[in-house]
């Protein structure tokens, strides 16, 4: 097991560790050489302009892509080439950029489907209704609505049985998230929560971030292009520029890191004159 | 940062719309409501308007298993009303494609997967039920009871299922459809061609047990007709328990969106083979039935013209939907097997068809008058004019018989010999349909009523002559009228299209 680097001093174990983790498609080298850990407990950041390979982390580490070489460490345990729903099953639960939602099935259903791993009835014991696996889907039940109860009035009961494609697009992102929770992840990867809200939802998008980590204790690895956001959340920010880290640190120390400001905004044209 | 710098998640940052902060306590005011209301618009709109959407709201409210009681009690009354021996063949023929449709409702309709070779697992179930109950293998064949042989083959298809599916699991859309499809037509060719010794070849397996077993035997057309109702009804029972547990959610996450069920714990590649595997043991069911009521097993009989009948009805009760699969393949049957073979109950549902269109369609109440009179004033002045002209031009008469031949003697036109003069209708008609389709306003009202006139003489005289081709072509008109009018089926919920 990898220590972590940059650690802050409340963080002890990584519960991710990424180590010389590279990934190419064909010629194109999406991520290189890339180290970077995230401690229990702890929200950390990925920024970078477009392109820069943050997605790409998020499907290496859950396993939609296997790394062309280095490592995954969960809690310890490699899982680089594992199938994604077994490295959900570890405790690594993601949200999607474009919304990936089951549209077609209700609130609740959505929720209660990120349960399957955590529960074990085959079909015949689920239709013979056994004692077991009645408790089992009561449990699960409960979770799913104390997940959705997580989010107050905005997936209020009478939601729960209507059709997630009925939801507004905040909703949508929110179930996102709810959805994730239920696979009681000890990992939470958010791809650009707050894309598309407004400003009050984008407040409350930070809020609910902190909150997370306070009350269902689980580490956060957040993309996010709203610095508010970024800002209000992070105990640190990684950098990442066309798959290699640039920058790492507090929120200030990056954001004011020369190198992300040239990844973000382009070279000055005056330094570029002097060092050309 | 660290956490600590976090706003506090107290109530005072409140959204320009009035939104709650998060994690707030569940507050109650009227903007809940309304937002509730809201929130609730879609629902409403389901419902049609007037007494017809109260009626609809009314069944909505009586639950599922009420629902399937009244059903299973309905459908034993039925041959209690003195059914013939025809109505009651129609009924078993109708049950075993609802029981088709309903297995196939977990690969299609809840999994997602288009697959085109289920007929297949039907003709595996009644083939390997005909090896097992005739006298075809060994010295004095295999007479199994049907309390053991019904449960092995319908295993042994499961496995069948399983086989299939495992090459099949990573394919989706088109190539599954593709695949699927020639696996379908390989069974038919197998039964055709290979040891034709044991399956007979094209003569197939005759001279097959009935079902027995436990000292009963079932001989009689109305005994199967139970054991159908029975089965099927235990069948969507058993199957709507798997929907509302974990597998059957996980079914549906995997036909939403795999990707995001695989991120979310749920095995996709074995959730689909676990759908590939039951849908094999329903169709091997019903394939046991058919084989035991028929005493013999073809291999056309389990052709593509099945296939389509069961996606048919599939498709028009709402796949997603067990009680819609089931009602649309009975409502299908019931049409293609029953009706449409006789010229006056096809006529029935014909006519039918045309005033209840008209009828819910033309609006205000002037224009539908107006229409209905011009189309009944056209047909008996052309009527009389041709009489006029040539005896021999109205000499045909309908092919209707009954109250409904009666209606139409004088009003409708059919020559003496209508071979000629319809199949040219039928081609007018069909232009005349594309006109009326592109027309708007007045001029559609205009033509509609020589269209009417024309659809009802294309009918009498050449339509409902040959019912096998004209079944197929209604088949695909109830359809066509279902998909416009409501596209998720007679059963189905709303669904939309996911973008990804």
């Amino acid at each position: 097991m990898t220590t972590a680097e940059a650690a802050g001093p409340d963080i002890a174990v990584p519960v991710l560790s990424l180590a010389q983790l590279s990934l190419s498609f064909g010629g194109l080298r999406a991520l290189s050489e890339l180290d970077l850990t995230v401690g229990d407990c702890e929200i950390v950041s990925l920024i970078g302009p477009n392109g820069a390979g943050k997605t790409t982390v998020f499907n290496v580490v859950t396993g939609v892509y296997e790394p062309s070489s280095g490592d995954v460490r969960f809690a310890g345990q490699s899982i680089a080439g594992h199938e994604p729903h077994k490295i959900a099953d570890l405790g690594i639960a993601r949200t999607f950029q474009s919304l990936r939602l089951f549209m077609n099935m209700s609130v609740i259903d959505n929720v209660m489907a990120a349960t399957y791993g955590g529960t074990r009835a085959t079909p015949v014991e689920s239709v013979l209704r056994l004692p077991w696996a009645r408790r089992e889907e009561r449990r699960a039940r409960e979770l799913a609505e104390e997940i959705l109860s997580f989010f107050g009035q905005r997936l209020a009961g009478y939601r729960w049985d209507q059709p997630a494609y009925s939801l507004s697009y905040a909703n949508r992102r929110r179930l996102e998230i709810a959805r994730a929770l239920a696979t009681k992840p000890r990992l939470l990867l958010l791809d650009e929560p707050a894309a598309g809200m407004n400003p009050a939802e984008t407040h409350e998008i930070t809020e609910l971030i902190g909150q997370l980590r306070e009350e269902r204790n689980v580490a956060i690895l957040v993309i996010e292009h709203d610095m508010h956001v970024v800002a209000g959340c992070s105990d640190r920010v990684i950098a990442l520029d066309h798959g290699v880290k640039i920058a790492e640190g507090d929120f200030d120390t990056v954001a004011n890191h020369p190198a992300v400001v040239e990844a973000y905004m382009g070279r000055d044209p005056e330094a570029l004159a002097e060092s050309g | 940062m660290s956490g600590e710098a976090l706003p506090p998640p107290t109530g005072g940052e409140v959204g320009p719309l009035g939104a709650a902060p998060l994690g707030a306590p569940q507050l109650s005011g009227p903007q809940v409501g309304a937002d509730e209301w809201v929130a609730r618009h879609g629902q409403r709109r389901e419902y049609l308007p007037s007494w017809l959407g109260q009626a609809q709201q009314a069944l909505d409210r009586v639950g599922w298993w009420p629902r399937l009681a009244i059903a299973a009690i309905a459908g034993a009354v039925l041959p209690m009303l003195g059914l013939g021996g025809f109505q009651l063949q129609v009924g078993i023929d109708a049950l075993v494609i609802a029981l088709l449709a309903v297995g196939l409702n977990i690969v299609v309709g809840s999994a997602g997967m288009l697959d085109l070779g289920y007929v297949a697992f039907f003709g595996f179930g009644a083939y390997a039920f005909a090896l097992l109950s005739s006298a075809k293998i060994g010295a004095h064949g295999i007479h199994l009871t049907s309390v053991l042989s019904v449960p092995i083959v319908m295993l042994g298809a499961g496995v069948l299922g399983l086989l299939v599916g495992l090459p099949s699991r990573r394919l989706v859309g088109d190539y599954l459809a593709i695949v699927t499809l020639f696996f379908g037509e390989a069974f038919v060719e197998f039964t055709n061609n290979v040891a034709p010794g044991v399956l007979g070849g094209p003569n197939g397996i005759v001279g097959i047990d009935t079902i027995h077993g436990l000292g009963y035997q079932l001989t009689t057309n109305k005994s199967y007709y139970y054991l159908l109702v029975v089965l099927l009804v235990a069948t969507m029972a058993v199957l709507r328990l798997l929907d509302t547990s974990r597998t059957g959610r996980a079914w549906r996450a995997v036909r939403e969106d795999p990707l995001a069920a695989a991120s979310m714990t749920i095995p996709v590649d074995r959730v689909k083979l676990m759908a590939f595997a039951f849908g094999a043991m329903v169709a091997a069911l019903a394939g046991t039935i058919f084989a035991a009521q028929q005493i013999s097993v073809f291999p056309t009989d389990f052709d593509t013209p099945i296939l389509i009948l069961v996606y048919a009805g599939l498709i028009l009760g709402g796949a997603g939907s067990i009680a819609g699969a089931a009602t649309g393949a009975l409502v299908v049957m019931v049409i293609y097997d029953g009706l449409l073979r006789s010229p006056t109950d096809s006529g029935y549902l014909f006519y039918g068809l045309i005033v209840l269109a008209v009828l819910a369609k033309l609006r205000p109440w002037r224009r539908l008058a107006l229409v209905v009179v011009a189309t009944v004033a056209l047909g008996f002045a052309a009527h009389a004019i041709a009489r006029a002209i040539s005896a021999s031009w109205v000499a045909g008469g309908p092919q209707s018989t009954g109250l409904l031949g009666q209606a139409l003697r004088n009003w409708v036109i059919v020559p003496a010999s209508p071979q000629t003069a319809g199949n040219i209708g039928f081609v007018v008609l069909i232009c005349m349909l594309i006109a009326l389709v592109q027309l708007k306003g007045r001029w559609r009202t205009l033509l509609l009523v020589p269209t009417i006139y024309l659809a009802s003489f294309v009918w009498e005289t050449v339509l409902s002559a040959n019912p096998s081709v004209t079944r197929q072509l209604m088949i695909g008109a109830i359809l066509i009228v279902m998909m416009n009018a409501r596209p998720q089926g007679l059963l189905g919920a709303r669904r939309v299209e996911v973008a990804t």
